[in-house]
């Protein structure tokens, strides 16, 4: 047969294994011959009986070798395909269909309809007057309160401290196993504007309640990655005392805008640009990356920066109106594990229908580009002095 | 456009800065109406009702005190008067006769003449209800009659025609299972069609069904539902059910013969305001803290037939009833969603075969 020619004129070395399966095959195919499927055989398919899988080869070996065998003829056959196809393209010449457009994360995002219309004048309205239209009309100056929750391990505490440092105006005070309920009429009374609390598990540092406070709303994150400053590679110096910028990230729904204006609220309206420091939120699927650089332009379009103080990654669970109350408070939102809940509810877009972890490798890079776009205008702004000053 | 579209809104939503909203389903379009033109946020819709003469007028109660009337056909706010007396928000409106009848959160319990005969604003009636009012309810069948019930303020079935004592006053259950007192906090009432029965949905996650005419003071009947206070109740149109939604936007129905669940709807993420259900179409509207309206399909099979994000950031706050003039607009949207059930109600019949081949219209959001 043509076929037998063709395999024992193959290689030589597997010969013997092969020959001895393609005459295993062949005697099948000859037993099989009425059953197949077209009159002709073709060459290339082993003439298996219809069903047959390579995995059903028990012996490994061969198993191997016609899965080699397979794979290579595959290769094969999508080389010639795809140079076919280019064949066709350029005889075709300018009357060529277009080329088809791969599918990435970019294509294949749900549009959200609750992605905030910066002309819309009711959300604008609705900004004006919520409860953070103090903070954004100058008339009040955050005093941040920072907790955890009772009896925290060395982490938390450091974290804390670190927090401190970071966030101007701030102050840590132990628990002592105090409710925060009980809490919160205190600090109101001693003019505190937002209440922190770290939440502890097994040593670790995992959740985050930050509680507006007067009246404000209250979100609950999960917090995870949590990186304390010695733990940082090539960090700069520690944070010093100047007031530090804030960037916000992809907050572009309504939930985004809330949860956006909770976080900008924490820092006082002024920053100190002097101090070139700069304190990051980034929204990305939902997940709210915490990044504290400092940074410097070695020149209009480049600029360097330091990775300072602490990082961490949040996920908002449920943001609540009214001071915490996680019993009989309501809820402006809450995360529900349903099919419900497939799009982005922060802002940016979620695939939908697979879960893809949310990449934080190249956030570096990202922040580069981000720094140049949104500095290189403030230029003009810092003084030569400080700008080249070594720390 | 607001003259043409006031009939044909479907729903209306009251909104924490105190904008209108008529949502027309068919068209995916909401309407903003102000009374002032600018939305503020003291004139919250805390309340809405029905007025007089079917359904072509709405009485808003705003969270300053004041009652504004709405003309649906005109598509403007016609008037509005103070409503002053007590501290709170408005918990009740209801009109009976060319009077109003409010009810604030302190507990002060009003009947205001009809604005056009007398010019004085002393109310015609005035009832100390208790403190700390969550709801206040008028009986559709009987408009003398209203129920009030609140935090620690027990069900009081009044009638305003009779004496100053209530009707009904209700009787907290028995001592729990360590023999502590149950606290009392009557978020939602509703009084149930062809019989004298009320049903109350409470901020402990009870629903209690109440029978003034039995001598029974305690309820008759209690389901609970969920771990959250539930926040809002609506009549399913068949009457042996009610919907309720709690602080986590969980919708569940539960049936009032036995005290079972029924079913849960899915979608809602914030707090439940609002729920109203069509009066006789298996269809239920839900607003909430999230800004968004809902329209679910209650039966057959249970889902979420229509969403509006109308893209204003407001807190929906009530849903009143909807049309029913509109009866067909209904059926067209049942019949353009995609099901494929037949459509079992028997509305015009001519229009149906027309309906069938409409497309959905495209959404557009004002």
């Amino acid at each position: 047969m043509a076929k037998a020619g063709d395999k024992s004129g193959g290689s030589g070395k597997k010969g013997l294994k092969r020959k001895a399966a393609t005459e295993e095959a062949q005697e099948a195919a000859v037993g099989e011959d009425g059953t197949t499927e077209s009159g002709v055989q073709p060459p290339k398919t082993a003439a298996f009986p219809p069903g047959f899988s390579i995995s059903e080869i028990k012996n490994k070996q061969r198993r191997h070798l016609m899965f080699t065998r397979w794979k290579q003829q595959q290769r094969k056959e999508k080389l010639a395909a795809k140079k076919k196809l280019k064949k066709e393209r350029e005889a075709l010449g300018d009357k060529a269909p277009p080329k088809p457009v791969p599918k990435t994360i970019d294509n294949q995002r749900v549009y959200d309809e609750t992605i905030v219309d910066p002309n819309d004048e009711e959300v604008a309205y609705d900004e004006a007057t919520d409860e953070f239209a103090s903070y954004f009309n100058r008339q009040t100056s955050p005093k941040i309160l920072i907790t955890t929750s009772d009896r925290p391990h060395g982490r938390t505490v450091r974290l804390c401290e670190q927090l401190c440092t970071v966030i101007p105006n701030s102050h840590v005070y132990y628990r002592r196993g105090l409710a925060l309920k009980k809490i919160i009429p205190q600090c109101i009374s001693r003019d505190f504007t937002d209440l922190i609390v770290i939440n502890e598990d097994r040593k670790i540092p995992n959740g985050l309640i930050l509680s507006h406070l007067p009246s404000g709303p209250t979100a609950h994150f999960k917090m995870s990655s949590v990186r304390l400053r010695k733990e940082i590679k090539r960090r700069g110096k520690d944070p010093t005392e100047h007031i530090p910028e804030i960037i916000l990230n992809n907050f572009t729904t309504r939930l985004g805008h809330s949860i956006g204006r909770m976080f900008a609220s924490l820092f006082p309206h002024n920053p100190q640009f002097i101090g070139r420091q700069v304190a990051t939120f980034h929204n990305q699927r939902d997940y709210i990356f915490f990044r504290f650089h400092r940074y410097i332009f070695k020149s209009e379009k480049k600029v360097g920066i330091q990775e300072l103080g602490p990082r961490f990654t949040l996920k908002l669970r449920s943001l609540q109106k009214g001071t915490f109350d996680s019993k009989y408070g309501e809820y402006e939102w809450v995360h529900k594990v349903c099919a419900y809940s497939m799009k982005s509810q922060l802002g940016n877009f979620k695939k939908d229908g697979m879960r893809i972890k949310p990449c934080t490798l190249s956030f570096e890079y990202l922040y580069l580009k981000l720094c140049l776009c949104i500095y290189s205008h403030e230029l003009k702004l810092i003084s030569d002095t400080a700008f080249w000053s070594r720390d | 456009m607001a003259a043409a579209a006031a009939p044909w809104n479907h729903v209306w939503v009251g909104t924490d800065t105190g904008i209108l909203k008529g949502v027309n389903l068919q068209r995916k379009q909401a309407a903003n109406f102000t009374a002032s033109g600018q939305p503020r946020r003291e004139e919250a819709v805390s309340a809405l009702c029905w007025g007089a003469d079917g359904e072509t007028q709405i009485l808003v109660g705003c969270a300053d005190g004041t009652v504004k009337h709405f003309s649906t056909e005109e598509g403007r706010f016609q008037g509005q008067r103070q409503c002053p007396g007590g501290e709170g928000t408005f918990r009740g409106l209801a009109q009976v006769d060319g009077t109003l009848i409010t009810c604030v959160d302190s507990g002060i319990l009003r009947v205001w003449p009809d604005q056009d005969k007398e010019a004085s604003s002393d109310p015609l009636l005035e009832l100390r209800v208790g403190p700390g009012v969550c709801r206040m309810r008028q009986d559709p069948a009987r408009p003398h009659i209203v129920a009030t019930g609140g935090k620690e303020n027990a069900l009081k079935v009044w009638d305003l025609q009779g004496s100053e004592e209530p009707l009904f006053r209700a009787k907290n259950v028995r001592n729990d299972w360590l023999d502590l007192r149950v606290p009392i906090w009557d978020q939602d009432i509703q009084f149930l069609p062809e019989s004298q029965k009320l049903v109350t949905c409470t901020g402990y996650h009870q629903v209690r069904v109440y029978d003034p005419a039995s001598p029974q003071r305690r309820p008759v009947l209690e389901a609970t539902y969920g771990e959250y206070p539930l926040t809002a109740m609506t009549l399913t149109p068949e009457g042996n059910s009610v919907i309720v939604g709690n602080t986590h936007g969980q919708l569940a129905e539960i049936d009032l013969r036995q005290g079972r669940l029924l079913g849960c709807l899915k979608g809602l993420a914030g707090s439940v305001r609002g729920l109203q259900c069509h009066p006789s179409k298996p269809l239920l509207a839900s607003c909430g803290l999230d800004r968004i309206l809902r329209i679910h399909r209650i039966r057959n099979p249970r889902g979420l037939e229509h969403k509006d994000e109308p893209q204003e950031p407001q807190e929906p706050s009530k849903v009143p009833s909807e049309d029913t003039e509109t009866d067909e607009l209904w059926a067209s949207l049942e019949a353009a969603a995609k099901r494929k059930l037949p459509d079992w109600e028997q509305t015009q019949g001519t229009l149906q075969a027309r309906q069938r081949k409409k497309k959905r219209p495209g959404s557009t959001s004002s």
